[in-house]
């Protein structure tokens, strides 16, 4: 790639993000990175995430200054080899940026996929689909507690290349209605086989995340013919313990220094914690019936500080595959849930990684997802 | 979730209330407007600026009430009826109309609970515009919620954004104390991402809107924009600011000021109301006796010159802080040096 | 007109109650022993008791600074009140109120009212919370002929009318206004000011019970049926002055002892029910010497109630801080 000069953009994590602040750079100028290393942190309205270089090379310039809020595609940094010169360095920049900002608006104005609101019996769910809508099987994404469908802000669009995808806010969630009815797993399992008809779908590939986990497991076992496939992350239904601290904490901390360490928990690296991130729980916090909804999630689901669910049996009977993901340091529900499952299970555990593999280890997180469902579909 | 603007929100607000429970009714001059019109049209101006628009055609004329212009009457009105029983929000246009009904609001509603020996609830609602940058002059942009403030038994609301407008009202009106309600009349076009489910701001609860390791701003209202532009500029020269949205004046959220403060050892304090016993000199009083010893530069207020709001757009510009000025101001403790004994 | 025989008991029990409790506090407040300043309802017994014989709690009322007579005249306990003048913790404000700020809004008492002027904004929203709530109950604002040219009673006036609420002004027109005539005061007359704000007027003796019920009941009547507000005019006079310690310099030597020797609504009440048989001079002795003993009783609980102590400085400014 002699003489090559490659732009390093404003990434886009997530649909719904438009500008991000270079939170910092990993990599001076004048560094060599390789492919898939870190070069610098990009924080969002949502999360911060680190951003992996696009390709091998010198880092020659940092376009972009720590702080800085770019919109997306534009120009942060330039990689290249030492057979470019700087005059070319400096030539592709002004290019770049020439080009860039003359295409700007007619990037604003293309189309995103936007949220919708689908009746799911007496409830309101806000769904987010995305990616084509081939002959294949679609996608299901369920999160977790007090979590929303921008949890899988950096793994839908990857997974949209080649699926439809549909994230949605579970009931007492994000902007879906905040009536959680007893607030156990079954009962959202219900609800979301009425988001199935709704949809018109006859057969979904679950992902859950934690609770959502549980409730994968309970659609599994409700609407068995409708579940493809299975990805557990950090799940909750396979071990008993559950950290109170984290449950409690989320519903009664109201300010930002008090939920901080609580979101903390969620994670390894806690410097993944943001401002923006806190500020967002706050608001949602904020929305009538929420609080009253998570209380009766977690009186429902765990009351006495354990999980009130064994749901062992049920992926046992489960006939389709199952993948289990799990945070080797999820510090809220522990790996061992991950141990002594069934032969045919396929159990990934990731080592530095907390309860959110799949923001902590988004990349890995989304090949090990497509090459399963792949593998399913192959079947 | 979608973007609206101040004005939106505000509705939304009160639509939201209206809908939840029924003892919430509005009243004010033209809060519909077009009664007794040769029109016939209903709902003529929904507010002088549009803020109330379209909440007559929902809830019909009992509880969307025309006033005549009468303030001392209908404020008044307004607090006999939040006594017994319902849940008003009354509209006071200007809030430099409170000229003509101080006594109701002052005396009255704020008084009740602490004379009536704890027995009585007012869960009253005024809101009213303030501030200057309209060209109104001098009887239609004061920033006098430092007057409110300063009345016990009042509480004092002054947001600085569309979110915090509609989770600031709807708290205000679930609140069974009076509160005091001021919006910026020049952000009523403001827009940004807001809720469409119903939420609630508590009182008394500071927001951050930047977090910095330098100097502490304090902004009250529009002036928090003033102050985030100003920090994000300074940022840039390596000056880190936080900028505090106290949200409430009364109550006021003393111990996070005081946190910031301690954390920054500088302030500067935003204010658009004139500059005599106006929120600037309340906080910088409460720092001088809570944080002495956490200074390490004098304190800077930044607020208007103390004259009347002028009219001319020359004038007006000079009159009501700016970013610049707001700037000048951190720089200028940022940079303060104790002086060594000669 | 016929007046149930029990109302005819209760409302001169009333009417016994307050002009006791105002010639006490008249004897007690020479003693120093009560705090601040109170006005007097003395000789204007028969306005009050013939208004709210018409109301239920449910009706409410806003009074003035001199609102002894309103308070007891709607319910409101005696001792309470003498604890609350004593400024006790006791006291129906727990101290915190006193004379001009006596209110109990359970009973429908809006409060009396330091402010001349202050009730008349208040009723109209009273008014309004009856209308909306349609809950069949009136509010009645008495004021006195000194507020009467307040521009917040105007405004009322105008306002109850454009709003068509339930609301009754009652001008309790002593003849002054602190220490300055109504004569000197008023422009032009308040049958005219009711006509002008498009209300129906009453007017009546109040120095005569039957008088002030008769015409209270035609006014209340009118805007209870859902007419919209009504004035009723009440012509009277206080006995003492505008507050304890005034010495009436402005009035004529004779006026006050005239007063009391041929306007006496109770003697007059007395006169009335015996002379038709309606009621037994020894049934009013005995309500007489019942109330004697429970003012004197409610005198000696406040002098010996506790003070209000410091915790309550802080107390009861906002429901939540």
């Amino acid at each position: 790639m002699s003489g090559t000069i490659i732009p390093v953009t404003m990434p886009k994590f997530g649909l719904a993000m438009t500008e991000g602040k270079l939170a910092s750079w990993s990599v001076k100028p004048g560094e060599t990175v390789k492919a898939g290393q870190e070069l610098a942190d990009i924080e969002t309205s949502k999360i911060t995430n680190g951003y992996e270089s696009p390709a091998e090379g010198i880092l020659r310039r940092h376009v972009a200054e720590a702080g800085e809020m770019l919109p997306v595609g534009a120009l942060i940094g330039v990689l290249a080899d030492d057979a470019a010169s700087d005059d070319d360095i400096d030539a592709f920049i002004k290019k770049f940026r020439d080009e860039f900002s003359s295409g700007e608006e007619s990037e604003a104005g293309s189309a995103e996929p936007q949220r919708r609101v689908i009746e799911a019996g007496d409830l309101k769910l806000s769904v987010l689909e995305s990616g084509v809508d081939h002959d294949g099987v679609p996608v299901l994404l369920i999160h977790g507690f007090g979590g929303d469908l921008t949890n899988w802000i950096l793994n839908q669009p990857a997974l949209a290349e080649k699926r439809k995808v549909i994230a949605f806010d579970l009931p007492g969630h994000g902007e879906s209605t905040k009536e959680v009815g007893d607030g156990s797993p079954v009962t959202f399992a219900a609800t979301i086989g009425k988001l199935i008809e709704a949809l018109a779908l006859n057969r979904v590939h679950v992902v859950g995340h934690s609770l959502g986990g549980a409730i994968a497991l309970e659609l599994a076992a409700l609407k068995g013919d409708a579940v493809a496939s299975l990805t557990l992350i950090d799940p909750a239904g396979l071990g008993q313990d559950i950290n109170m601290a984290f449950i409690g904490g989320f519903i009664e901390a109201d300010r930002r220094k008090t939920l901080e360490p609580v979101i903390g928990y969620l994670v390894h690296d806690k410097s993944l914690v943001t401002r923006a991130m806190v500020e967002n729980i706050i608001r949602f916090k904020r929305l009538d019936g929420v609080v009253k909804g998570l209380k009766t999630i977690a009186q429902t689901c765990f009351h006495d500080g354990k999980q009130a669910f064994g749901l062992r049996p049920v992926l046992e009977a489960f006939r389709g595959p199952v993948q289990v993901l799990w945070g080797e340091d999820d510090e809220i529900l522990s790996v061992s849930g991950a141990d002594g499952l069934p032969e045919s299970v396929t159990v990934i555990r990731y080592p530095g990684t907390g309860h959110m593999p799949q923001l902590e280890k988004a990349s890995e997180v989304n090949k090990a997802v497509s090459a399963f469902l792949d593998k399913a579909e192959a079947k | 979730m979608s973007k609206k603007s101040f004005r939106q929100a505000i509705n939304e607000a009160l639509r939201q209330e209206m809908r939840r429970d029924p003892r919430v009714i509005l009243m004010g001059e033209d809060v519909a407007g077009g009664r007794g019109g040769t029109s016939g049209v209903k709902d003529a101006w929904g507010g002088v600026l549009g803020v109330t628009k379209g909440l007559l055609t929902e809830f019909g004329e009992d509880r969307v009430l025309d006033t005549p212009i009468s303030e001392a009457s209908y404020i008044g009105a307004a607090a006999g009826a939040a006594a017994t029983g319902l849940r008003p929000v009354a509209e006071l246009m200007f809030v430099d109309f409170v000229g003509c009904c101080l006594d109701q609001i002052m005396n009255q509603a704020a008084k009740f609970r602490y004379m009536f020996g704890g027995k009585a609830r007012t869960p009253l609602v005024i809101r009213a515009m303030y501030g200057a940058g309209f060209n109104a002059a001098a009887q239609h942009s004061q920033a006098l919620y430092p007057l409110f403030t300063h009345i016990p038994g009042l509480k004092v609301v002054v947001p600085s954004s569309p979110y915090e407008a509609k989770g600031l009202l709807i708290e205000a009106i679930r609140d069974d104390d009076p509160v005091i309600f001021l919006e910026n009349k020049v952000m009523y076009d403001d827009e940004e991402d807001v809720p469409d489910d119903p939420y609630t701001i508590p009182f008394g609860e500071a927001n951050l809107t930047r977090e910095g390791d330098d100097v502490t701003i304090v902004a009250f209202g529009r002036m928090v924009k003033f102050a985030n532009e100003a920090a994000d500029r300074l940022a840039k020269d390596g000056i880190s600011c936080t900028v505090i949205d106290p949200r409430t004046t009364s109550p006021l959220d003393t111990g996070t000021i005081l946190d910031c403060v301690t954390d920054t050892g500088r302030l500067v304090i935003v204010d658009e109301s004139s500059p005599r016993c106006n929120l600037a000199t309340d906080v910088a009083a409460l720092v001088a006796e809570e944080a002495f010893d956490a200074l390490k530069a004098p304190i800077r207020r930044v607020c208007p010159p103390h004259t009347p709001v002028p009219f001319a757009t020359v004038l007006e510009n000079l009159y009501v802080p700016s970013v610049e000025k707001i700037e000048a101001a951190v720089r200028a403790v940022a940079s303060y040096r104790v002086k060594e004994e000669a | 007109m016929q007046i149930a025989r029990d109302i005819l008991l209760s409302s001169y029990r009333s009417m016994r109650t307050i002009r006791e409790f105002e010639e006490r506090l008249h004897v007690e407040f020479a003693t120093g022993e009560i705090p601040g300043f109170v006005h007097l309802y003395c000789g204007e017994e028969a306005s009050g008791v013939g208004v709210c014989s018409h109301l239920t709690e449910k009706d409410t009322i806003a009074s003035t600074h001199r609102g002894h007579g309103h308070c007891i005249a709607k319910g409101v306990g005696v001792d309470g009140m003498m604890a609350e003048i004593y400024g006790r913790q006791t006291g129906v404000c727990r101290g915190k109120g006193g004379s001009m700020h006596i209110a109990d809004l359970s009973l429908g008492m809006l409060g009396a009212n330091g402010i001349v002027g202050g009730g008349p904004p208040l009723i109209c929203g009273a008014a309004l919370s009856h209308k909306i709530l349609k809950d069949g109950a009136v509010a009645i604002a008495f004021y006195g002929d000194g507020a009467s040219n307040e521009g917040s009673t105007l405004e009322s006036l105008n306002l109850a009318t454009v709003w068509n609420i339930p609301a009754v002004f009652v001008v309790e027109d002593n003849g002054y206004g602190e220490a300055t005539g109504s004569s000197y005061a008023c422009a032009g007359n308040q049958k005219d000011r009711a006509a002008g704000f498009g209300m129906p007027y009453f007017e009546c003796d109040g120095n005569d019970f039957f008088a002030v019920y008769q015409a209270a009941g035609e006014a209340i009547s009118h805007a209870r049926n859902g007419n919209g507000p009504a004035m009723l005019h009440v012509h009277l006079a206080r006995w003492y002055g505008h507050f304890e310690g005034d010495a009436m310099t402005y009035r004529a030597d004779n006026e006050v002892a005239k007063l009391r020797a041929e306007h006496d609504c109770l003697v007059n009440f007395r006169k009335r029910v015996t002379e038709a048989g309606l009621l037994d001079a020894s049934a009013l002795n005995d309500l007489d010497t019942a109330v004697k003993s429970e003012i004197d009783a409610a005198v000696a609980a406040a002098k010996a109630a506790p003070l209000p102590d410091e915790a309550d400085l802080l107390k009861d400014v906002y429901v939540s801080y």
